[in-house]
């Protein structure tokens, strides 16, 4: 998740992180974790560097752009999986449409990765 | 492929790992003329979300939404470029191409067995052998670490700097993605590719190359052997 500002709407950070902050902390199928009281901001919004903190998600600073990269959680379990629920993925097709994962619900998908290098 | 397993209730979308967008990706889609859901994926996200590190890679998910294998190496069909790398002649190349090909054909793919076990979870849904639990899913994805998750962080820099149009300030980064996590090809080959789209070989840019990691990881290794 590329930012430019540590203090993101809710709804942008669930979004990119595949991560919902609930009342119980962020959870990510039936994983949950708690959040520390000063990750949730007033006005939906949260602090990432508290959030990050907490899923060991490490914050890229780029100081000469002013950007920061919030990668993905790293946790005691240590895998690329949190969950075996599928996280939503949203992409472009290539006409530029979005195309959602989800949609496929019903279906069994074969999802595969390629590319033209 | 599509056209016996989509009756079947299984579809297949595949995405394409290219920082250099549709354009790079199109000549290969627009042979393939796919009618399933083709995909772009500028920003490699496949790799931090499912643990994707190299190319060809496939992941089932069941109709419910959950995973039943994690990313590993997928060849839906027979991968018309490997056929053609193993029967060609080494026979007067430039060495440093018939040291390339040498690696390739040490690759272990088995496209027809990966085909048969599609159509066996295709035929036998959750009551498939190839269905891994939830747990066996997680436990069987990519390993991730403090170190590879930052890497996932600075390759998302790269490409994004590298699309606003700052590939020195990419380089940055993704040297730093390949030192944090070697074993993470896409992140690798993409960069590589930028600097030389033939060979992916050494250039001043990157510390290492296609032929040089190939060889230091075992290219049997490439593309790890699949447990049913």
């Amino acid at each position: 998740m590329i930012l430019d500002t540590l203090d993101v709407p809710v709804q942008d950070f669930e979004r990119a992180t595949g991560w919902s902050v609930k009342p119980q902390g962020a959870c990510k199928g039936e994983v949950c974790v708690p959040l520390p009281d000063r990750a949730r901001l007033d006005g939906g919004r949260v602090d990432v560097t508290g959030v990050a903190e907490r899923l060991g998600m490490p914050l890229v600073a780029d100081d000469a752009h002013g950007l920061w990269a919030l990668g993905p959680e790293s946790l005691p379990a240590g895998h690329a999986l949190t969950t075996a629920v599928a996280p939503e993925l949203e992409l472009p097709d290539f006409d530029g449409n979005p195309f959602k994962l989800s949609s496929l619900r019903g279906r069994k998908v074969l999802l595969v990765a390629w590319a033209s290098w | 492929m599509r056209e016996q397993v989509y009756p079947k209730g299984l579809e297949i979308v595949t995405v394409a790992l290219d920082v250099g967008g549709a354009d790079d990706a199109r000549a290969f889609v627009d042979k393939a003329a796919p009618t399933h859901p083709s995909l772009l994926d500028q920003a490699h996200a496949l790799d931090a979300a499912f643990g994707v590190v190299n190319v060809p890679n496939g992941v089932w998910i069941d109709e419910a939404g959950t995973i039943v294998r994690p990313a590993e190496p997928a060849f839906p069909g027979r991968n018309p470029v490997t056929a053609k790398f193993r029967e060609m002649s080494l026979d007067g190349l430039p060495e440093d191409m018939a040291d390339m090909l040498r690696e390739v054909k040490k690759f272990k793919a088995d496209p027809e067995g990966y085909l048969a076990m599609v159509h066996d979870w295709v035929d036998h849904g959750a009551e498939s052998r190839y269905v891994l639990t939830p747990d066996e899913v997680v436990r069987r994805s990519q390993p991730r670490s403090s170190d590879t998750a930052r890497a996932a962080a600075h390759f998302e820099l790269g490409q994004h700097l590298h699309r606003a149009g700052d590939h020195d300030g990419a380089v940055v980064h993704w040297r730093e993605a390949h030192r944090l996590y070697p074993e993470n090809w896409t992140y690798k080959r993409q960069a590589w590719n930028f600097e030389d789209p033939v060979r992916q070989g050494r250039t001043e840019v990157y510390d290492s190359c296609w032929i040089e990691d190939v060889k230091r990881f075992g290219a049997e290794n490439y593309y790890p052997p699949i447990v049913p």
